[in-house]
């Protein structure tokens, strides 16, 4: 999977949580919480549906050091 | 017999529009089982019967707007049916035969009503208690929040039920980005400001607000979570429910309704939690008993109490059975949080967010992370004492995580 389909694939779970999200304007080097309005409950939430959809089990630790989609990206590419 | 009526809709939601009947006269219900949807200002809710027995008539079709305490329907023990309604309105089409073992016929003829006619149903139709589509609850929620007539589709699951997949692929005729199912964002700022005008006239709060040192929790999370997959890992959301929830077991001045006879002390902790939808407003349903349950019972209810108050299907004894409320506003960057009551309750208590400061701890400083606890109370039931001996409960509970 390259970066382009992660991307995707990651955008598509943060709408299922988000779903007024703009895709189309959608900044990857925003913060979540600030820029997005995510809450802890959402941010825990995309980690769970990574991990079902990319099957990528982030660790707590590293996935607090997480704050905006290009970090997570950034992760998940070496990993996937 | 009895009448089953429009129940209570929480604070100041004088009518709902009932959108969907889940049962037909002649079905066998038990207590706390699911019988219609009720829609209000807040949101689409589940609507639960209080008794066992049998629908014997529907009084109020669908669609249509309800004041509280109107009379829904007719429990009984099936030997009512057929009769006239005793209650207000119209009966909800003709009266079926009580149901028999041997006659199947509702069954038998309902493959051929897919796809079903629309609308205007012939007032001879056997199945006209049911005339609706036959649809599952989920699919029938997501056609309503995609605006799609069900009629519409073919079904394909039992008996030709439309069921979700049905809809996967079907073109949602309202914008995407609406919020949710049956939020309209003006009517939930009225809903909203009617609850919260009658708070501030009738309930003189008084506001207490304490920091709370998180070091142990935060250590015992880190290590609960360490080896957890994200859909077993906690939140610090979770043990701040559960201490509010034993603290509130303990001093039940705080746990409660207020009503028309003064306050009435609850038997059970029904920890409500306000929810914020994304487009504006709130809600806040409780998870019930909830200073019995474990932190991963009460971590998963607190998700799937979230999911549902965005995405639909609260239960109205969700909405309404609240004996307590949390609020925090915390992730959002502010470090103390004042809760407006929600009536009939008593004690709304914030938390701010958590964050890193210089506390002192023995004989120095250190850097820990920490949050302020806040206590919204109402001083017609207790003084600011009591409030606080219940705030340091909370704290107290909160310096021993694995106890929680």
């Amino acid at each position: 999977m390259n970066r382009d389909e992660l991307r995707k694939a990651v955008l598509e779970e943060l709408t299922g949580i988000a779903p007024d999200i703009d895709l189309a304007s959608f900044d990857d080097n925003a913060n979540l919480q600030d820029e997005y309005d995510l809450d802890s409950m959402d941010a825990l939430t995309l980690a769970e549906r990574v991990h079902k959809r990319l099957g990528v089990n982030i660790p707590d630790q590293d996935y607090a050091r997480m704050h905006c989609i290009a970090e997570l990206l950034d992760y998940l590419e070496k990993r996937v | 017999m009895s009448d089953f009526l429009m129940p209570s809709l929480g604070a100041d939601m004088d009518s709902g529009r009932l959108v969907e009947w889940k049962v037909q006269p002649g079905d066998r219900v038990s207590k706390g089982q699911v019988i219609a949807s009720v829609e209000t200002a807040k949101a689409v809710m589940d609507v639960e019967v209080f008794e066992d027995g049998v629908v014997e008539a529907l009084y109020v079709t669908e669609d249509t707007d309800v004041d509280v305490g109107t009379p829904l329907a007719r429990i009984g023990d099936g030997s009512g049916m057929g009769q006239a309604a005793s209650g207000g309105g119209a009966e909800y089409g003709p009266k079926p035969e009580p149901a028999t073992p041997t006659a199947p016929e509702a069954a038998q003829t309902e493959p051929d009503r897919v796809p079903p006619e629309p609308a205007s149903p012939p007032a001879s139709d056997k199945r006209s208690a049911g005339e609706r589509v036959p649809a599952s609850p989920a699919a029938r929620r997501k056609a309503r929040e995609e605006g799609i007539p069900l009629s519409q589709l073919r079904g394909s699951g039992p008996d030709g039920a439309i069921v979700l997949r049905d809809l996967q692929g079907t073109q949602p005729t309202s914008p995407k980005t609406r919020p949710t199912a049956g939020f309209d964002p003006a009517q939930m700022r009225a809903a909203i400001a009617a609850a919260m005008s009658r708070s501030k006239r009738e309930i003189p709060h008084y506001y207490l607000a304490t920091t709370v040192d998180l070091h142990a929790a935060e250590q015992w999370l880190a290590d609960y979570n360490e080896h957890e997959p994200p859909e077993n890992r906690l939140l610090l959301s979770a043990l701040f429910m559960k201490a509010t929830a034993l603290a509130l077991a303990r001093y039940s001045e705080l746990n409660g309704h207020y009503g028309e006879d003064g306050f009435v002390a609850a038997t059970q902790v029904n920890l409500g939690m306000a929810v914020h939808l994304r487009g504006g407003g709130l809600v806040a349903p409780a998870i019930m008993d909830a200073d019995t349950l474990t932190l991963p019972e009460l971590m998963h209810q607190l998700r799937d109490l979230v999911r549902r108050a965005r995405g639909g299907g609260l239960r109205l004894s969700e909405m309404t059975g609240g004996t307590a409320t949390v609020t925090a506003l915390g992730d959002r960057g502010v470090d103390t949080v004042y809760g407006v009551i929600y009536p009939p309750q008593v004690a709304m208590i914030g938390i701010g967010r958590a964050r890193r400061q210089p506390l002192a701890v023995e004989d120095g400083i250190a850097v820990r992370l920490a949050v302020d606890l806040s206590l919204a109370a109402d001083h017609r039931v207790c003084d600011g004492h009591l409030g606080a001996l219940f705030l340091n409960e909370i704290e107290q509970l909160l310096q021993q995580p694995e106890a929680l």
